[in-house]
Formats: C-alpha cells, sequence, structure tokens
C-alpha cells in the first residue's frame, strides 16, 4: 500500500494547484446536467449484457407471440397486413419501458451504494441531478428502442425516413415520461426489492392495457375505461398511427385497425395525445425535484 | 481570521431520540481537529450538519465563515468529504469518478488536469488512473475519497472515520496520506473517529458523549489533566508492598493483571523515592503515561469499549427505525 505510494512521483510540495470553485451559476447547473446524463451513457456502455437482455422481451412477443397469433388474428385482420406489422407499434413502446424504469432504479442503487450522496452534498440545484438523471434514462432507453427498431422490416413496417423519425421523437417522450416516473418513485422507495417490485406491478399492467396487442375500439364498457386511463395508451397510439399511414391500406382497414383514442365518442387528437405524455412527464418530474430538495 | 467552523448551541432530534444535544465549538483555520466519541455518540450527525446533509434542531453552525443552513451552497464550495460509506461510483474509473466530481463542483476545466495528476499523485494512485474502482482494494477506494474530496480545493476536509473497516496497516498509511496532504495543503482537518491511537494525530480533540462534549482540548493537556501516571511493580511481597505504600506514602494500590498498580502524578521522580524507602525487593517497575483511553474513561466513567456495547445497541435500534435514510441521505 505505502509502496506505490514512494514510487509515485511527488508532485512539487510548494506547487500547490490553486482551484477556485466559482460561483454557482446556471452554467455550472447545466454542467452538472451534462456529466449526470453522460455516467448514465458510460454506464449502458459498459453494461452490454443489460442491453441484450432487455431485448429479449419485445423480441419473445413481436416474433414468438406475434407469429404464433398471427393466424387466428388473421380472420380479423384485413388482407395484406400482418398482425406482426399490427402490435409492432406496442412492442417498440415495450422495448423502452424496462430500460427507462430501471434507469430510475439506479437512483435506488446510488443511494444503497452511497454515490447519491456525492451527487447531494454538491454545489449544485437538485433539479440539475434529476433532470442530468432523466435525460440520460431517456437516452438510453430510446438508444435500446432504436436497436428494436432496426427489425421494423422483419415486421412489415417501412423504413421510412420521416416514420423513423417520428418514431424515435415518440419514444424519446415516451421514455423521458418513464425515467421522471422512476426517478419519482425512487425518491421515496429506498430499498432496491421494493422498488423493483412495484415496476413488476406497475409495468405489465401499463402494457397490457395500453392497446399495444389489440385496438382500443369496440372494447367491454369496464376495459374501456381502463384502457383510457393507462398513459401508455397515449404514446402507443400515435406510434400506431405514424406506422399506419406510411402503409398502403383501404380506409376501412386503417379504422378497424388504428381507431384512435375515443373519449366518450369525442376522437382524441394526435397532437394532443403527445400532450398529455409531455405534460405527465414534466409533472413527475417537478414532484421527483421536489422529492430530492428535501433535507433531514 | 475567520474559524473554519464554528457552532453554537447545536442540537438535532430524530423523533424521540437526541443525537446530538446543544454543542458549542470553534476550529481554527488550519486546524486538524477530531470529534472522539464510541458509535452513536452524536459524531456523524453532527458532521452531517455541517456539511449540510441534516438541518440542525436549534442552533447554528458556519463553516468557512457561512451559516451551514441559510448559505448552503457556498458552504457545499468550501467543503470536502470523505464519508464512513464508500461513495464511489464502483462501475467507472478512478479517474471517471474524479471527472465527475470535477463537473459537478465547477472546477474550471483548465485546471482539471493539473489538479486530478496532483491528487492523485498524493494518494498514490495516478498509475491506476484507468482502473475500475471495483477492482481497487478497500485502502486504495478510500484514498481515491481522499483524493476526490481535494479535487476542488476545499477550505474545509471533513473525513467522517476515515479509516473505519480498514487493516490495521492500511489504516496507518492512510494517516500518512492525511499528515502528508496537512504539509502540504492549506486546508482545515475535521474528523471523526472512535479509535484512541487516531485522535493522537489531532491538534485538538473534542471528546463527544451522548450527544454531549464532555472535553476539549489538545490530546496533551487532556492526558496531562488527569495528572496522574500510572505505576506497575513487581515485587517479593505484594501484600506487603500494598500495606507499605499506603503506610509511607499514602497511595491507593491494588493487584492488577499480576502487578502491584497504583497512580501517581510524575512517576518517573516517584520511583527514585520508592526504591530509596521501601524494604521489600523491587523486581521490576513500569510507568506509563496516561492515554486517551484513560482520559475518556476519566470524562465519562466507562471505556470506549463499554460505550460501544451499549450505545451499539441504541444505535441498532435507531438504524432499524429511521431505514437507511438516516445514513444515505
Amino acid at each position: 500500500m505505502a509502496t506505490d505510494a514512494i514510487e509515485a512521483v511527488q508532485p512539487d510540495l510548494t506547487d500547490m494547484i490553486r482551484v477556485a470553485v466559482p460561483e454557482r451559476s446556471v452554467r455550472h447547473d447545466l454542467r452538472a446536467v451534462s456529466i449526470v446524463w453522460r455516467r448514465e451513457l458510460i454506464r449502458f456502455r459498459t453494461d452490454r449484457l443489460r442491453a441484450i437482455t432487455s431485448l429479449v422481451q419485445p423480441i419473445l412477443f413481436l416474433f414468438v407471440l406475434g407469429t404464433g397469433l398471427s393466424r387466428l388474428a388473421s380472420r380479423g385482420m384485413p388482407p395484406g397486413v400482418d398482425f406482426k406489422t399490427f402490435i409492432y407499434p406496442g412492442v417498440l413502446a415495450m422495448s423502452v419501458l424496462f430500460t427507462a424504469i430501471f434507469s430510475a432504479a439506479s437512483i435506488v442503487w446510488d443511494r444503497e451504494f452511497g454515490f447519491l450522496r456525492e451527487m447531494l452534498v454538491a454545489p449544485v440545484r437538485r433539479w440539475a441531478i434529476v433532470v442530468g438523471k432523466c435525460l440520460g434514462g431517456a437516452t438510453v432507453a430510446t438508444f435500446q428502442g432504436i436497436i428494436f427498431l432496426a427489425l421494423a422490416g422483419v415486421a412489415g413496417v417501412p423504413y421510412n425516413p420521416l416514420l423513423l423519425l417520428t418514431l424515435v421523437g415518440e419514444l424519446l417522450l415516451l421514455s423521458f415520461t418513464l425515467t421522471a416516473f422512476g426517478v419519482m418513485m425512487a425518491a421515496r422507495i429506498k430499498q432496491i426489492q421494493a422498488f423493483m417490485a412495484l415496476t413488476q406491478l406497475f409495468v405489465l399492467p401499463l402494457f397490457f392495457l395500453s392497446g399495444a396487442l389489440y385496438p382500443l375500439n369496440g372494447l367491454p364498457a369496464w376495459l374501456t375505461v381502463l384502457t383510457r386511463i393507462d398513459p401508455l395508451s397515449y404514446i402507443v397510439d400515435p406510434m400506431r398511427h405514424a406506422v399506419f399511414s406510411h402503409l398502403t391500406v383501404n380506409a376501412r382497414a386503417l379504422t378497424s385497425l388504428s381507431p384512435g383514442i375515443t373519449w366518450d365518442g369525442w376522437l382524441v387528437p394526435t397532437a394532443l395525445s403527445v400532450a398529455l405524455v409531455a405534460v405527465m412527464g414534466l409533472a413527475m418530474l417537478t414532484i421527483a425535484i421536489a422529492e430530492f430538495r428535501k433535507t433531514e | 481570521m475567520t474559524p473554519a467552523v464554528s457552532v453554537s448551541a447545536l442540537t438535532k432530534r430524530y423523533g424521540e431520540i437526541e443525537a446530538v444535544r446543544g454543542i458549542d465549538f470553534e476550529v481554527a483555520a488550519g486546524e486538524t481537529f477530531g470529534f472522539l466519541g464510541p458509535n452513536g455518540a452524536g459524531k456523524s450527525t453532527t458532521i452531517k450538519i455541517l456539511c449540510t446533509l441534516a438541518d440542525p434542531t436549534s442552533g447554528t453552525a458556519r463553516v468557512a465563515g457561512h451559516d451551514v443552513v441559510r448559505e448552503r451552497d457556498t458552504v457545499r464550495r468550501n467543503i470536502g468529504l470523505v464519508f464512513q460509506d464508500t461513495t464511489l461510483d464502483s462501475y467507472l474509473t478512478g479517474e471517471q469518478n474524479l471527472r465527475f466530481h470535477a463537473d459537478l463542483y465547477g472546477v474550471p476545466k483548465a485546471a482539471f488536469a493539473p489538479r486530478l495528476r496532483q491528487v492523485l499523485e498524493m494518494v498514490g494512485l495516478w498509475e491506476r488512473r484507468g482502473g475500475v474502482v471495483a477492482t481497487y482494494s478497500g485502502g486504495m477506494q478510500r484514498r481515491l475519497e481522499i483524493a476526490r474530496g481535494l479535487l476542488h480545493a476545499p477550505r474545509v476536509l471533513f473525513l467522517d472515520e476515515p479509516t473505519v473497516g480498514l487493516d490495521p496497516q492500511t489504516r496507518v498509511s492512510i494517516w500518512d496520506y492525511i499528515n502528508e496532504l496537512k504539509k502540504r495543503e492549506d486546508i482545515t482537518i475535521f474528523l471523526t473517529t472512535h479509535y484512541m491511537d487516531e485522535a493522537e494525530n489531532c491538534d485538538r480533540i473534542a471528546i463527544i458523549d451522548h450527544g454531549k462534549i464532555v472535553a476539549l482540548d489538545t490530546p496533551e493537556a487532556l492526558k496531562a489533566s488527569i495528572g496522574k501516571d500510572r505505576v506497575q511493580i513487581s515485587t517479593a511481597d505484594d501484600q506487603a508492598a500494598i500495606r507499605s505504600l499506603a503506610g509511607d506514602f499514602g497511595l491507593d494500590a491494588a493487584v492488577h493483571e499480576g502487578l502491584v498498580t497504583f497512580s501517581v502524578e510524575s512517576g518517573e521522580h516517584f520511583v527514585p523515592k520508592l526504591f530509596g524507602s521501601m524494604a521489600i525487593p523491587i523486581r521490576s517497575v513500569s510507568v506509563s503515561r496516561p492515554s486517551l483511553d484513560d482520559v475518556f474513561m476519566s470524562y465519562t466513567g466507562k471505556t470506549i469499549r463499554d460505550a460501544e456495547a451499549t450505545i451499539g445497541d441504541r444505535n441498532r435500534r435507531m438504524a432499524t427505525r429511521f431505514g437507511r435514510s438516516m445514513g444515505r441521505r
């Protein structure tokens, strides 16, 4: 232990490097956002296993469930539209679901391993840390979604640049909102086991009620209500809308497969749908920041 | 000159438990100041308040001239921290951990590279900077934390039990680094410890027990305040020797560890007198100065190990009640 100190070149004693930590400024806060964000990327890059394992589930849904059910489902499908194409937008949303929430779980880990404290005692605003974390989670999850997006062709979704761009934008929004949700929970839930259990409790119902696997029209009343409550519905629908507007299908097929979300018969515009998700994301971010501002 | 730390009538309550019960002290700039006490005595709570991680229930505390509640950011810019538990990201390399810290503290970009090298060389980790922290030994991680705590050139460095959980050899080497640091950097060090031998390294020590400061002085003065040296003699007839000590010198002696043991002021002057007057043959003699252990015992009525045994229980109960939030926030 002591030997490597002796071997190291000792810096000049008289030449202590003066470091003046500047007054806190917005620029400084943005630098903090940037480093917290970059840390998420570094960790994602070194954790290849996570990138691979989180692709397993969407691939199973798309290819195993999608292929297995396609014969059965084809009766309800208009000719020329594959069932896999239909569920692709929903499964794409799923591909970012776990990654986004697990990115937020790293706050719980950071607390467990003390690194959170290193961040919380720094002379930066708490919002910078929370925003950095949410942006980091959103970036990592979107990247995960882009990998899955590469499989679009296999599901019969065209590689149209405008479509891809739209989908990436929607994935980014979804990932950000999900990470904000996770960070908000992580502010309160201090044990990783509890966090994981709660995640399980939320994630599958969110997915199944989102209309990822079935159209949102003609459902029984109870299910109609539940699907309208599920925030994920409001991003799966615009994603499906984007995909179907780039397919050559007749108008009847379009209304039966991508009917849009209705509130008591009123069709919710896509823009409002997307805006709703954005507002939810920002609201949860605000709550998360308020939670992390508290001191003992 | 403004004191590096000044605390007045500070208290901290967690529900029913009063962790800190009204403490006052000042630490001068450039001083190495130690908080000595058993686990659960209120050391870590005090450090948390000084580091702006917890708000005091009442009283005030100023660090580097700034109030820890009202001028939180200014205080944070001026302090460096090394906690008991590691706060490194073990997935990042040593250098990445320090870069993260530099960005978070707004260390000017031009100053970062030379300062990085300086602090890493100081703790002997320059060669290992590219290694992932998970591959570092416990001692290396602690040294990296010290380097990180110094990176932004704080005016006050807080070391909360800097050597806890390390093997004795590593503990000694950590202290070598801290002593080296005192020589090189213009810095005040505030540390907590429950190791008596480590407290000896401090310029001044505050002994804290049950949330109160029971004594505060230099280690030498504290030991001198007890006054008496411990003398142990081995004789041909212990009972006769005890009678003789009582009769001739008015000393209250007893047999401890098979030796006749008694306390006396300036033992080295007493021993020649003893040889001159006592008829019973003396086979061996040893004189020992009071240790901080004796100091702790004389102020609190127990040894630090006794204190740990009882307070340890209370602490564990507290830890269960408050969950991890207490220790980790």
